[in-house]
């Protein structure tokens, strides 16, 4: 298992390419979760207030 | 051909599609990046003179490889929208520059990583090294001049242009490594006769390559489908897609 992880030697070069593969995974997995997140909140938002206008001019 | 095209530029059905198509590229994406992951770190043999340095190879290759696929969909994707104005290209050529940019930053990093054993230098400047630092300047650029220029089609058609002209880039990293004597190694995969790569290090490169691509497909249209419901929210169908969400979620 130590032999694994010590990749003949080169562990650190190794090791830190997945590392950084994972990072940019992960980076590119926030981006549209963050992006979605925003327009529907946007989205709704603007519903809401045309609503809220909507019910102002009937009363 | 062209009418059938249309409709499936259009914004409605764009967005229906592609969110079919987002969640099964991902899940096949993710199944075949774990064989990848398996293949390229526990069941393929150590390079004879890069010994297990060559495991790099496996992250570093895929993201070169989409690096380069990526750019070349944003500039057949600038083209559509210069040459028949359909919208949603524009959109997913923007949407594609943030992700390329990464896996640019992620080619030149891995590639750093290996060079420092096996070279003995984390840089050269080399012909392929060189040129694949210019197409990461040139998705910045892009960037920068999509977020710079205020009005949205003005910017989408100068950043196309921009594209294109760049795309001159992409046959230049490819042949990098025969047109000049670099010490970048030469293709071993890309080549019209037989790959000269054993079928064990090939195998995890396929299949890491294949994800990496995928991944991007769920990736871009995930970004596209945010950008287009932003630019269509006055439209008839977003507006009964938020109904419909705000519904479910009060009935809950």
């Amino acid at each position: 298992m130590s032999e694994f992880f010590h990749m003949g030697g080169y562990a650190p070069y190794v090791w830190a390419s997945y590392l950084l593969g994972l990072v940019v995974i992960v980076i590119n997995l926030w981006l549209p979760w963050r992006a979605e997140r925003q327009v529907w909140r946007q989205l709704k938002r603007r519903r809401r207030n045309e609503e809220r206008v909507c019910e102002s001019e009937t009363s | 051909m062209w009418a059938w095209l249309h409709r499936l530029g259009s914004p409605k059905r764009f967005y229906g599609w592609s969110g079919a198509l987002a969640r099964w590229s991902g899940w096949l994406s993710l199944l075949l990046g774990a064989a990848g992951l398996y293949y390229s770190l526990f069941d393929s043999p150590p390079d004879y003179q890069q010994g297990e340095s060559v495991r790099v190879m496996y992250v570093h290759v895929p993201a070169a490889w989409l690096s380069m696929f990526i750019y070349m969909s944003i500039a057949a994707a600038s083209l559509v929208s210069l040459v028949w104005r359909i919208k949603v290209a524009d959109m997913v050529a923007a949407a594609s520059a943030p992700i390329g940019a990464w896996f640019t930053f992620l080619a030149l990093a891995t590639g750093s990583l290996w060079g420092k054993p096996m070279w003995g230098t984390w840089w050269i400047w080399d012909a392929r090294l060189t040129s694949e630092l210019i197409l990461l300047f040139l998705y910045l650029g892009y960037i920068g001049l999509l977020a710079a220029i205020e009005e949205r089609d003005t910017a989408a058609r100068a950043a196309a242009v921009l594209a294109l002209v760049g795309v001159v880039n992409i046959p230049i990293i490819h042949y990098s490594v025969e047109w000049w004597s670099t010490l970048h190694q030469g293709a071993t995969v890309t080549k019209f006769d037989k790959p000269s790569i054993d079928l064990d290090m090939l195998r995890p490169l396929l299949l890491m390559a294949l994800s990496a691509t995928l991944f991007y497909v769920t990736v871009v249209m995930r970004l596209a489908r945010c950008e287009l419901l932003e630019r269509e929210r006055d439209s008839q169908w977003v507006r009964a897609l938020v109904d419909e969400r705000q519904g479910g979620e009060s009935a809950r």
